[in-house]
């Protein structure tokens, strides 16, 4: 194979793998930060012991996604030399801001919400877990200006020809709210929030089932229940509003999420299909005209398919974005569809009184993770042929003096150590979650020993 | 070109670099010195008092690896692209090994088997120990230079990084980090393992001063290009003496059991030793070995000056506040380390 294939076959692994831990930092402190509030509002030590049970997953989730997450930031420099110089001038700024703002934000709390319980004030502990809460929501800010400035580039100028062209930034603002960058951002937030929800849905589903921790297990599945609620409904809204700006500045991807071939005619929308790239044709169940009336409001508007432009100028893996594109839509609606279905029973009283449905929230926890997934998939495969999308072509990328084997080395390596994590994860996180949370003992209020040494 | 306080922009990120992995050396440094003695202490409550010593610390400490990577690739694209791409192979064994250490932290007390112990105390000395090697290895090469051609690539092999003086730097390296994480147990530690810690210590300072004067020695000897500033401009000898100085008290306070002294002493150390090898390369900051003039130095691998100006106002905002961070985190785990429920 050669470095192309392998370099990407690396970059997806390695941030597909990092990326079921920082969604869940993400969504699990926001929820943290509910029950710790909840915590300081009643002084209902249900909340705490909660509180404090979560702590210990978010421990194991947040200790992953460090230590995946490193590898992203070396690996532009590693396998992607070309581009590190092509784009340092601007992704790098946003990449050193998230060093700076985020995560030395998340990090220097992260101490203080895990070891602090006994050592400081519970006020002072909330304020903490905000921190770290805060510093995982900016990484993210970061990261998705970073990404969407590759997708729709703005506040830049192109300076040098050839080999020696790079981008310059020119309007530091206009970089950061590049035309794309909000909506994703949103949705990006919003995905996490889901994935944290589902799994604290989903473990106190579990307890519920086997009647374990009854009444902590009622209060941890309404809180995330209501952010399941809102936040699947307002990913909706993000999800168009994302898909308006892809219809505006990526028609070519626009294009491929919905295998619209034809260069300029009334496109449909599928609900499910399958695409034959020789015949340029999908069979599936369409809406006609859908994608015509969700980009223009008409079902008769045309809107450009895949052969407007040239051939080496559109994604190549048709059927794969579309599926993936496909799986993330149908999974939020699915999300939906079962939040409301347990709103719904919730006001009505009756929550609780249906097994059938507690095990579907127990499973339910892969969901936003797939979603997530597929969803950044379908993203980034969209983007194909290019890195920075109209400039930079992911081909001339990569760095010139490193060889296949090098990189098939360390794409051997990262697999067997995140085979062998990704094992110890869910070992680590079954054990946790049968063990339970428990009442915590009495409060260790020995003063801080202050003397030193010396 | 615009200038802040007399000095150009990219001079200006030629120092915050500079200063973010001075502070990356001393932070980590304790770290990854005391994860390199974790073998040396027998008894599991030891253990676990060395590992909850750097518990709440370790994360934030890393970021300073972060920010500075981040401030490379940012400020200086070109050393940054040219410098991880030409050392693929090594940087990919320090982000295994990075790992490696992370996840042992993690996992050790996470179960009580013997076996299990075992298996992630090995590792994360393991990795604790290549690490300061490996970084030591790092700096050991751009020290000398690699073979970078005219289009700021490299032009030679991987395997010419494991060359003597590089594992003379990384060793040095390691012995100095060992000698700081001691001093740093020592400040979270009593009883046996603070009697056992004073042993290891003088060890550990008696390895960096034999190594560190080897170093010294060879690097004046066959680096000859490394000590030409100081020739140039002698009131540059201030910083060896103070480098000298700053070392010399540590076995000093620590021979009188002012470990909080020695610690600032050991941490002074090695940002003076950043300063000597700031200086020693200032301008250049990766040199070629095949033609001086396909070096890359602050000025050619730069970012634009409007770049660098909208990250020096960054940094401004953002060095205070993680500055605070840092401080509020320090205080609260301040004194002897106490094992409770939720430690590791």
């Amino acid at each position: 194979m050669d470095v192309e294939i392998l370099a990407r076959i690396q970059f997806a692994f390695t941030i597909a793998f990092h990326y079921i831990y920082p969604p869940l930092s993400i969504g699990l402190g926001l929820i943290m930060v509910i029950m710790e509030g909840q915590y300081l509002r009643t002084g209902n030590k249900v909340y705490e012991t909660l509180a404090r049970f979560w702590t210990k997953i978010f421990a194991l989730t947040f200790g992953i996604g460090v230590a995946t997450g490193i590898v992203m930031e070396f690996e532009f420099g590693t396998n992607w030399a070309t581009y590190s110089r092509y784009v340092g001038d601007v992704f790098g700024s946003a990449l050193a801001a998230e060093g700076i703002f985020a995560f030395a934000l998340e990090s220097g709390f992260l101490g203080v919400l895990l070891f602090g319980w006994n050592r400081v004030s519970s006020k002072v502990h909330f304020i903490a877990t905000l921190g770290v809460w805060l510093g995982s929501m900016f990484s993210a800010v970061w990261i998705v200006i970073a990404n969407s400035w590759q997708q729709t580039p703005a506040g830049y100028h192109i300076v040098g020809e050839g080999v020696e062209a790079r981008a310059e930034i020119t309007d530091f603002w206009a970089m950061v709210f590049n035309p794309s960058s909000v909506d994703r951002l949103l949705h990006v937030w919003i995905g996490a929030f889901l994935a944290g929800a589902f799994l604290v849905l989903s473990v106190h589903a579990y307890y519920l089932l086997k009647g374990k921790h009854v009444e902590l297990s009622k209060k941890a599945f309404k809180i995330a229940l209501g952010v399941a609620i809102v936040f699947s409904l307002a990913q909706l809204a993000t999800g168009h509003s994302s898909a308006e700006g892809v219809a505006e500045n990526q028609p070519a991807k626009l294009a491929a999420l919905e295998g619209h071939f034809d260069s300029l005619a009334v496109a449909d929308m599928y609900l499910v299909g399958w695409v034959d790239k020789k015949e340029q044709k999908v069979t599936g169940i369409k809406v006609p005209g859908g994608l015509s009336f969700l980009t223009h409001w008409d079902f008769e508007e045309p809107v450009k398919g895949l052969n407007y432009f040239p051939e080496d100028e559109r994604p190549t893996a048709l059927n794969a974005i579309f599926q993936f594109y496909h799986l993330m839509v149908a999974i939020g609606m699915i999300l939906i569809g079962l939040s409301l279905y347990a709103g719904w029973l919730w006001w009505r009283g009756r929550l609780f009184d249906h097994r059938w449905l507690l095990r579907i929230f127990v499973g339910a926890v892969l969901l936003p993770q797939v979603a997530n997934q597929v969803g950044w998939f379908a993203a980034e495969m969209g983007r194909q042929p290019w890195v920075v999308y109209g400039h930079l072509r992911t081909s001339d990328a990569l760095s010139k003096v490193v060889t296949a084997n090098q990189v098939l080395f360390s794409l051997i390596m990262f697999t067997i150590v995140y085979v062998l994590l990704f094992g110890l994860f869910v070992y680590l996180l079954n054990k946790k979650i049968k063990h339970g949370p428990e009442e915590p003992k009495l409060m260790d209020k020995r003063p801080r020993q202050k003397a030193m040494v010396n | 070109m615009a200038t802040f306080l007399g000095i150009d922009y990219p001079s200006w990120w030629f120092l915050l670099i500079g200063a973010v992995f001075s502070g990356y050396a001393i932070l980590d440094g304790f770290d990854l010195g005391a994860g390199a003695w974790h073998l040396f202490f027998r008894k599991e409550k030891s253990r676990r008092i060395a590992l909850n010593a750097v518990g709440p610390v370790w994360d934030g400490n890393e970021v300073w690896l972060v920010i500075g990577g981040g401030a490379l690739f940012a400020g200086f694209p070109h050393v940054y692209a040219t410098l991880f791409s030409a050392m693929y192979i090594p940087f990919m064994l320090f982000l295994l090994f990075l790992i490696l250490r992370a996840i042992s932290i993690e996992f050790r007390s996470k179960e009580e088997m013997k076996w299990w112990r075992k298996l992630w105390d090995t590792t994360y000395s393991v990795a604790s120990i290549a690490l300061a090697l490996a970084l030591g290895i790092v700096l050991g090469n751009v020290l000398q230079g690699m073979d970078i051609g005219p289009d700021k690539e490299f032009a030679g092999s991987w395997l010419e990084f494991l060359n003597p003086y590089a594992f003379l730097v990384g060793f040095t390296t390691l012995a100095l980090f060992m000698m700081h994480g001691a001093i740093y147990l020592l400040m979270k530690t009593e009883g046996r393992l603070y009697a056992k810690l004073t042993v290891l210590l003088k060890r550990g300072i008696i390895a960096f001063v034999i190594l560190f004067s080897i170093t010294s020695l060879y690097t004046l000897i066959y680096i000859p290009h490394l000590s030409d500033d100081f020739k140039s401009q002698p009131a540059l000898f201030i910083v060896p003496v103070l480098t000298f100085l700053a070392i010399a008290n540590i076995p000093r306070l620590s021979a009188k059991r002012k470990f909080r002294q020695a610690f600032f002493f050991s941490a002074l150390s090695i940002a003076f030793l950043l300063v000597l090898v700031a200086i020693e390369l200032y301008p250049t900051m990766l040199l070629s070995t095949l033609d001086p003039t396909y070096s890359i130095d602050v000025y050619n691998a730069a970012s634009s000056e409007k770049s660098l100006g909208i990250m020096l106002i960054f940094a401004a905002i953002g060095i205070p506040l993680v500055g605070g961070y840092t401080y509020f985190v320090y205080k609260t785990f301040a004194g002897k380390v106490e094992l409770d429920e939720m430690s590791y």
